[in-house]
Protein backbone atom coordinates (compact mmCIF):
# COMPACT_ATOMS: atom_id res chain seq x y z
CA UNK A 1 0.00 0.00 0.00
CA UNK A 2 3.17 2.21 1.08
CA UNK A 3 4.76 1.47 -2.55
CA UNK A 4 1.09 2.26 -4.29
CA UNK A 5 0.96 5.85 -2.52
CA UNK A 6 4.36 6.05 -3.13
CA UNK A 7 4.81 6.02 -6.83
CA UNK A 8 1.45 7.70 -6.95
CA UNK A 9 3.02 11.09 -5.57
CA UNK A 10 5.69 10.77 -7.29
CA UNK A 11 4.12 11.01 -10.64
CA UNK A 12 1.84 13.38 -9.54
CA UNK A 13 5.31 15.49 -8.07
CA UNK A 14 6.96 14.78 -11.73
CA UNK A 15 3.39 16.21 -13.54
CA UNK A 16 3.02 19.43 -11.55
CA UNK A 17 6.75 20.36 -11.49
CA UNK A 18 6.65 20.02 -15.42
CA UNK A 19 2.53 21.59 -16.04
CA UNK A 20 2.50 24.06 -12.95
CA UNK A 21 5.46 25.57 -11.51
CA UNK A 22 7.43 28.76 -12.67
CA UNK A 23 11.05 28.13 -12.54
CA UNK A 24 13.65 30.46 -11.31
CA UNK A 25 17.31 29.97 -11.69
CA UNK A 26 18.83 27.78 -8.92
CA UNK A 27 21.45 30.53 -8.58
CA UNK A 28 18.70 32.98 -7.63
CA UNK A 29 17.67 31.54 -5.02
CA UNK A 30 20.94 29.87 -3.54
CA UNK A 31 22.64 33.13 -3.28
CA UNK A 32 19.26 35.13 -2.27
CA UNK A 33 18.56 32.53 0.84
CA UNK A 34 22.48 32.86 1.41
CA UNK A 35 22.21 36.39 1.66
CA UNK A 36 19.91 36.47 3.63
CA UNK A 37 20.98 34.03 6.30
CA UNK A 38 24.44 35.50 6.63
CA UNK A 39 23.32 39.38 7.14
CA UNK A 40 21.00 37.24 9.68
CA UNK A 41 24.43 36.33 11.24
CA UNK A 42 25.45 39.85 11.45
CA UNK A 43 22.57 41.22 12.72
CA UNK A 44 21.92 38.85 15.27
CA UNK A 45 25.04 38.69 18.06
CA UNK A 46 25.15 37.67 21.22
CA UNK A 47 24.37 40.05 24.33
CA UNK A 48 27.85 42.27 25.01
CA UNK A 49 29.53 41.26 22.09
CA UNK A 50 29.79 43.56 18.91
CA UNK A 51 30.72 40.40 16.48
CA UNK A 52 29.61 37.19 17.89
CA UNK A 53 26.85 36.27 16.61
CA UNK A 54 24.37 34.21 18.29
CA UNK A 55 23.61 31.25 16.10
CA UNK A 56 20.62 29.82 18.22
CA UNK A 57 18.77 32.89 17.66
CA UNK A 58 19.45 32.71 13.98
CA UNK A 59 18.17 29.40 13.79
CA UNK A 60 14.74 30.86 15.34
CA UNK A 61 14.65 33.43 13.35
CA UNK A 62 14.72 31.10 10.21
CA UNK A 63 12.34 28.86 11.70
CA UNK A 64 9.91 32.00 12.31
CA UNK A 65 10.32 32.90 8.84
CA UNK A 66 9.89 29.06 7.45
CA UNK A 67 7.07 29.39 9.50
CA UNK A 68 5.18 32.55 8.10
CA UNK A 69 6.21 31.20 4.59
CA UNK A 70 4.77 28.11 5.12
CA UNK A 71 1.24 29.32 6.52
CA UNK A 72 0.72 30.38 2.86
CA UNK A 73 2.78 28.23 1.16
CA UNK A 74 0.07 25.57 1.71
CA UNK A 75 -2.67 27.29 -0.08
CA UNK A 76 -0.49 27.50 -3.23
CA UNK A 77 0.42 24.18 -2.43
CA UNK A 78 -3.20 22.55 -2.44
CA UNK A 79 -4.26 24.81 -5.59
CA UNK A 80 -1.38 23.21 -7.48
CA UNK A 81 -1.99 19.78 -6.56
CA UNK A 82 -6.21 19.60 -6.82
CA UNK A 83 -6.77 15.82 -6.84
CA UNK A 84 -4.73 14.94 -4.16
CA UNK A 85 -7.34 14.34 -1.57
CA UNK A 86 -7.12 13.52 2.10
CA UNK A 87 -3.96 11.87 3.10
CA UNK A 88 -5.77 9.34 5.20
CA UNK A 89 -2.42 8.36 7.41
CA UNK A 90 0.40 10.29 8.38
CA UNK A 91 2.74 8.17 6.07
CA UNK A 92 0.73 9.60 3.13
CA UNK A 93 1.57 12.94 4.51
CA UNK A 94 5.14 11.98 4.57
CA UNK A 95 4.91 10.68 0.95
CA UNK A 96 3.06 13.94 -0.46
CA UNK A 97 5.43 16.18 1.34
CA UNK A 98 8.53 14.38 0.09
CA UNK A 99 7.37 13.70 -3.51
CA UNK A 100 5.06 16.02 -4.28
CA UNK A 101 5.90 19.68 -1.80
CA UNK A 102 9.34 19.18 -2.09
CA UNK A 103 9.52 18.44 -6.00
CA UNK A 104 6.99 20.92 -6.38
CA UNK A 105 8.95 23.75 -4.72
CA UNK A 106 13.14 22.66 -4.85
CA UNK A 107 12.79 20.07 -7.39
CA UNK A 108 14.20 17.87 -5.24
CA UNK A 109 12.78 14.65 -3.17
CA UNK A 110 14.05 13.79 0.07
CA UNK A 111 13.91 9.99 1.02
CA UNK A 112 11.76 9.35 4.00
CA UNK A 113 13.35 7.27 6.25
CA UNK A 114 13.64 6.12 9.84
CA UNK A 115 10.15 5.94 10.00
CA UNK A 116 8.29 5.78 13.71
CA UNK A 117 5.33 4.44 14.97
CA UNK A 118 2.31 2.39 15.06
CA UNK A 119 1.10 0.77 11.87
CA UNK A 120 -0.56 3.09 8.87
CA UNK A 121 -4.09 3.55 9.60
CA UNK A 122 -3.60 2.72 13.41
CA UNK A 123 -2.17 6.47 14.53
CA UNK A 124 -4.97 7.06 16.98
CA UNK A 125 -3.51 4.20 19.30
CA UNK A 126 -1.22 6.64 20.25
CA UNK A 127 3.23 6.62 21.04
CA UNK A 128 4.82 9.27 18.58
CA UNK A 129 4.68 9.35 15.22
CA UNK A 130 7.65 10.81 13.14
CA UNK A 131 9.89 10.49 9.96
CA UNK A 132 12.72 11.89 8.95
CA UNK A 133 13.32 13.42 5.48
CA UNK A 134 17.15 12.62 4.11
CA UNK A 135 18.40 15.20 1.55
CA UNK A 136 20.36 14.03 -1.44
CA UNK A 137 20.73 16.97 -2.78
CA UNK A 138 20.28 20.78 -0.97
CA UNK A 139 19.39 23.81 -3.00
CA UNK A 140 19.67 26.28 -0.34
CA UNK A 141 23.30 25.15 0.49
CA UNK A 142 25.11 24.75 -2.94
CA UNK A 143 28.64 27.09 -2.47
CA UNK A 144 27.67 27.31 0.96
CA UNK A 145 31.15 26.78 3.73
CA UNK A 146 29.66 27.98 7.36
CA UNK A 147 31.69 30.27 9.05
CA UNK A 148 34.56 28.69 10.25
CA UNK A 149 34.42 30.54 14.08
CA UNK A 150 34.07 27.26 15.85
CA UNK A 151 30.61 27.62 16.96
CA UNK A 152 28.77 28.47 13.30
CA UNK A 153 30.00 23.91 12.73
CA UNK A 154 28.01 23.23 16.19
CA UNK A 155 25.33 25.74 16.38
CA UNK A 156 23.93 26.74 13.34
CA UNK A 157 21.24 24.64 11.01
CA UNK A 158 21.72 26.66 7.41
CA UNK A 159 18.54 25.46 6.00
CA UNK A 160 16.42 25.96 9.02
CA UNK A 161 13.76 27.52 7.04
CA UNK A 162 12.72 24.30 5.23
CA UNK A 163 11.52 23.06 9.21
CA UNK A 164 9.57 26.36 9.71
CA UNK A 165 7.92 26.26 6.08
CA UNK A 166 6.78 21.98 7.15
CA UNK A 167 5.80 23.22 10.62
CA UNK A 168 3.24 26.25 9.43
CA UNK A 169 1.89 24.11 6.36
CA UNK A 170 1.00 21.23 8.13
CA UNK A 171 -0.50 23.43 11.06
CA UNK A 172 -3.01 24.85 8.13
CA UNK A 173 -3.75 21.41 7.19
CA UNK A 174 -4.62 20.65 11.20
CA UNK A 175 -1.80 18.67 11.97
CA UNK A 176 0.96 19.85 14.99
CA UNK A 177 4.39 18.96 14.05
CA UNK A 178 7.73 19.62 15.17
CA UNK A 179 10.55 19.57 12.43
CA UNK A 180 14.12 19.71 13.22
CA UNK A 181 17.37 19.42 11.59
CA UNK A 182 19.63 16.66 12.81
CA UNK A 183 22.78 16.52 10.59
CA UNK A 184 23.55 18.43 8.27
CA UNK A 185 26.30 17.96 5.05
CA UNK A 186 27.69 21.78 6.11
CA UNK A 187 28.41 20.70 9.22
CA UNK A 188 30.89 17.66 8.52
CA UNK A 189 27.67 14.99 8.70
CA UNK A 190 27.19 12.53 6.30
CA UNK A 191 24.04 13.16 5.44
CA UNK A 192 21.39 16.43 5.41
CA UNK A 193 18.06 15.25 7.64
CA UNK A 194 15.23 16.44 9.19
CA UNK A 195 13.28 15.02 11.96
CA UNK A 196 9.57 15.54 11.61
CA UNK A 197 7.25 14.61 14.56
CA UNK A 198 3.42 14.54 14.94
CA UNK A 199 2.72 16.27 17.76
CA UNK A 200 -1.36 15.86 17.75
CA UNK A 201 -4.17 16.34 15.10
CA UNK A 202 -5.70 19.75 15.87
CA UNK A 203 -9.51 20.08 16.31
CA UNK A 204 -11.84 23.03 15.26
CA UNK A 205 -11.64 25.26 18.31
CA UNK A 206 -13.34 27.89 19.12
CA UNK A 207 -12.28 30.80 20.21
CA UNK A 208 -12.04 31.02 24.48
CA UNK A 209 -14.32 33.88 24.66
CA UNK A 210 -16.38 32.96 21.97
CA UNK A 211 -19.91 32.49 23.13
CA UNK B 1 61.38 23.76 -8.26
CA UNK B 2 59.48 25.42 -6.35
CA UNK B 3 56.58 27.54 -6.90
CA UNK B 4 54.76 30.77 -4.63
CA UNK B 5 51.20 30.67 -5.00
CA UNK B 6 49.06 34.18 -4.68
CA UNK B 7 45.94 36.08 -4.91
CA UNK B 8 46.43 39.67 -4.68
CA UNK B 9 43.00 41.32 -3.90
CA UNK B 10 41.54 44.40 -5.44
CA UNK B 11 42.81 47.03 -3.34
CA UNK B 12 46.35 44.96 -3.55
CA UNK B 13 45.25 43.06 -0.36
CA UNK B 14 46.88 39.69 0.02
CA UNK B 15 43.73 37.39 0.15
CA UNK B 16 45.74 33.85 0.12
CA UNK B 17 49.13 32.24 -0.91
CA UNK B 18 50.45 28.30 -0.69
CA UNK B 19 54.32 27.23 -1.32
CA UNK B 20 54.35 23.69 -3.56
CA UNK B 21 57.16 21.82 -5.13
CA UNK B 22 56.50 20.58 -8.61
CA UNK B 23 55.29 16.62 -8.62
CA UNK B 24 56.09 16.21 -12.28
CA UNK B 25 59.58 14.52 -13.02
CA UNK B 26 59.98 12.66 -9.52
CA UNK B 27 59.48 15.68 -7.38
CA UNK B 28 57.92 15.13 -3.88
CA UNK B 29 55.52 18.69 -4.72
CA UNK B 30 57.27 19.92 -1.18
CA UNK B 31 58.28 23.55 -1.97
CA UNK B 32 62.33 24.21 -1.58
CA UNK B 33 62.63 27.53 -1.15
CA UNK B 34 65.29 29.13 1.66
CA UNK B 35 64.21 30.24 5.11
CA UNK B 36 64.76 33.92 3.81
CA UNK B 37 62.61 33.14 0.71
CA UNK B 38 58.99 33.44 2.89
CA UNK B 39 58.98 37.35 2.66
CA UNK B 40 61.52 38.10 -0.50
CA UNK B 41 58.81 35.77 -2.46
CA UNK B 42 56.02 37.73 -1.34
CA UNK B 43 58.29 41.12 -1.58
CA UNK B 44 58.94 40.10 -5.28
CA UNK B 45 55.38 38.95 -6.25
CA UNK B 46 54.00 41.96 -4.75
CA UNK B 47 56.65 44.30 -6.77
CA UNK B 48 55.66 42.62 -9.79
CA UNK B 49 52.04 44.12 -9.58
CA UNK B 50 53.48 47.58 -11.11
CA UNK B 51 53.98 45.05 -14.45
CA UNK B 52 50.60 44.08 -13.64
CA UNK B 53 49.18 47.38 -14.08
CA UNK B 54 51.32 47.60 -17.19
CA UNK B 55 50.41 45.17 -19.38
CA UNK B 56 46.81 44.41 -18.05
CA UNK B 57 45.34 47.38 -20.96
CA UNK B 58 47.44 45.95 -23.47
CA UNK B 59 46.07 42.29 -23.43
CA UNK B 60 42.77 41.09 -24.28
CA UNK B 61 43.27 37.65 -22.37
CA UNK B 62 42.59 36.90 -18.60
CA UNK B 63 45.93 35.28 -18.58
CA UNK B 64 48.61 37.93 -18.73
CA UNK B 65 51.89 35.17 -19.13
CA UNK B 66 55.06 35.75 -17.78
CA UNK B 67 55.14 39.72 -16.65
CA UNK B 68 58.27 39.86 -14.86
CA UNK B 69 61.40 38.13 -13.25
CA UNK B 70 64.21 39.01 -10.23
CA UNK B 71 67.11 36.76 -10.32
CA UNK B 72 65.73 32.87 -11.46
CA UNK B 73 62.05 33.79 -9.81
CA UNK B 74 59.64 34.07 -12.85
CA UNK B 75 55.90 35.27 -12.43
CA UNK B 76 53.24 34.55 -14.12
CA UNK B 77 50.04 36.41 -13.76
CA UNK B 78 46.37 36.00 -14.30
CA UNK B 79 43.25 38.27 -14.12
CA UNK B 80 39.85 38.50 -13.19
CA UNK B 81 37.70 39.78 -14.23
CA UNK B 82 36.75 42.15 -11.20
CA UNK B 83 40.86 42.87 -11.39
CA UNK B 84 42.12 40.54 -8.26
CA UNK B 85 45.08 38.92 -9.35
CA UNK B 86 46.52 35.19 -9.50
CA UNK B 87 50.36 35.69 -9.09
CA UNK B 88 52.40 32.43 -9.42
CA UNK B 89 56.05 32.58 -9.02
CA UNK B 90 58.38 29.90 -10.00
CA UNK B 91 62.00 29.20 -9.31
CA UNK B 92 63.81 26.21 -11.04
CA UNK B 93 66.46 25.64 -8.13
CA UNK B 94 65.46 28.28 -5.14
CA UNK B 95 68.60 26.92 -3.13
CA UNK B 96 70.50 29.12 -5.60
CA UNK B 97 68.99 31.94 -5.19
CA UNK B 98 71.35 34.06 -3.86
CA UNK B 99 68.69 36.81 -2.07
CA UNK B 100 70.86 38.61 0.36
CA UNK B 101 73.78 38.78 -1.60
CA UNK B 102 72.19 39.49 -4.89
CA UNK B 103 74.03 42.34 -6.87
CA UNK B 104 72.80 43.30 -10.64
CA UNK B 105 74.26 41.66 -13.75
CA UNK B 106 74.11 38.50 -11.90
CA UNK B 107 70.57 37.96 -12.53
CA UNK B 108 71.81 36.66 -16.69
CA UNK B 109 74.64 34.56 -15.39
CA UNK B 110 73.49 30.73 -14.30
CA UNK B 111 73.10 30.13 -10.85
CA UNK B 112 75.55 27.51 -10.11
CA UNK B 113 74.26 24.33 -8.61
CA UNK B 114 71.82 24.87 -11.50
CA UNK B 115 74.14 24.18 -13.80
CA UNK B 116 75.58 21.04 -12.55
CA UNK B 117 72.35 19.64 -12.95
CA UNK B 118 71.64 21.63 -15.97
CA UNK B 119 70.32 18.05 -17.59
CA UNK B 120 67.37 17.27 -15.11
CA UNK B 121 66.46 21.09 -14.32
CA UNK B 122 66.03 22.32 -18.56
CA UNK B 123 63.48 19.77 -18.76
CA UNK B 124 61.56 21.43 -16.23
CA UNK B 125 59.10 24.09 -16.64
CA UNK B 126 60.03 26.99 -14.69
CA UNK B 127 63.32 26.30 -16.34
CA UNK B 128 61.75 27.74 -19.51
CA UNK B 129 58.90 30.33 -17.77
CA UNK B 130 58.28 31.48 -21.72
CA UNK B 131 57.91 27.92 -23.09
CA UNK B 132 54.68 27.55 -24.56
CA UNK B 133 54.42 24.19 -22.28
CA UNK B 134 55.01 26.32 -19.34
CA UNK B 135 51.95 28.79 -20.36
CA UNK B 136 49.70 25.95 -21.66
CA UNK B 137 50.49 24.56 -17.75
CA UNK B 138 49.86 27.71 -16.30
CA UNK B 139 46.84 28.41 -17.78
CA UNK B 140 45.39 25.58 -17.22
CA UNK B 141 46.40 25.31 -13.41
CA UNK B 142 44.59 29.23 -13.48
CA UNK B 143 41.85 28.31 -15.11
CA UNK B 144 40.86 25.23 -12.32
CA UNK B 145 42.01 28.17 -9.81
CA UNK B 146 39.81 30.64 -11.05
CA UNK B 147 36.70 27.99 -11.18
CA UNK B 148 37.43 27.21 -8.02
CA UNK B 149 37.77 31.03 -6.66
CA UNK B 150 34.17 31.79 -8.40
CA UNK B 151 32.93 28.71 -6.20
CA UNK B 152 34.46 30.55 -3.12
CA UNK B 153 32.90 34.06 -3.71
CA UNK B 154 29.21 32.55 -4.24
CA UNK B 155 29.55 31.18 -0.76
CA UNK B 156 26.87 33.47 1.22
CA UNK B 157 29.71 34.05 4.38
CA UNK B 158 32.59 35.01 1.88
CA UNK B 159 32.48 39.17 1.82
CA UNK B 160 34.86 40.38 -1.40
CA UNK B 161 38.25 40.96 -0.93
CA UNK B 162 37.90 39.13 2.58
CA UNK B 163 41.39 36.50 3.40
CA UNK B 164 40.27 33.63 1.85
CA UNK B 165 40.84 30.54 4.93
CA UNK B 166 38.62 27.57 3.47
CA UNK B 167 40.49 24.88 3.85
CA UNK B 168 38.42 23.47 1.02
CA UNK B 169 39.53 25.95 -1.94
CA UNK B 170 42.96 25.41 -0.39
CA UNK B 171 43.11 21.72 -0.74
CA UNK B 172 41.47 21.97 -4.64
CA UNK B 173 44.46 24.33 -5.27
CA UNK B 174 46.61 21.91 -3.87
CA UNK B 175 45.35 19.57 -5.92
CA UNK B 176 44.95 21.36 -9.37
CA UNK B 177 48.65 22.17 -8.63
CA UNK B 178 49.91 18.51 -8.01
CA UNK B 179 48.09 17.88 -11.54
CA UNK B 180 49.35 20.34 -13.84
CA UNK B 181 52.80 22.50 -12.48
Amino acid sequence: MATATTSKASRMGEEIWKTRVDKISAEVLTLTYGTLVAQLCRDLTLPNTASQTDYLAVNAELDRMGYAIGLRLIEDFLAKSQNTGHCSNFREVAEVISKVGFKMFLNVVPEVRGWQGPPAGEEGAGGPVAFSLVLEENPLAEFVELPDDGRAQDELWYSNVLCGVLRGALEMVQMQVEARFTSDVLRGHESTEMRVTLVRYLQDELPADDD
Amino acid sequence: MSYHFAIVGTRDNPLFDLDFGTSKLGGDGLSHFKPEAAHMNQFILHASLDMVEEVQWANKDLYLKKIDSYQNNSIHCFLTATNVKFLLLMNPDPSATPYSQHTPGTTTSPPPRAAANAKHSATLLAANPSSPQTEEAVRVFMGEVYESYVKCTLNPFYRANQIITSPIFRSRVQAAAKKYL
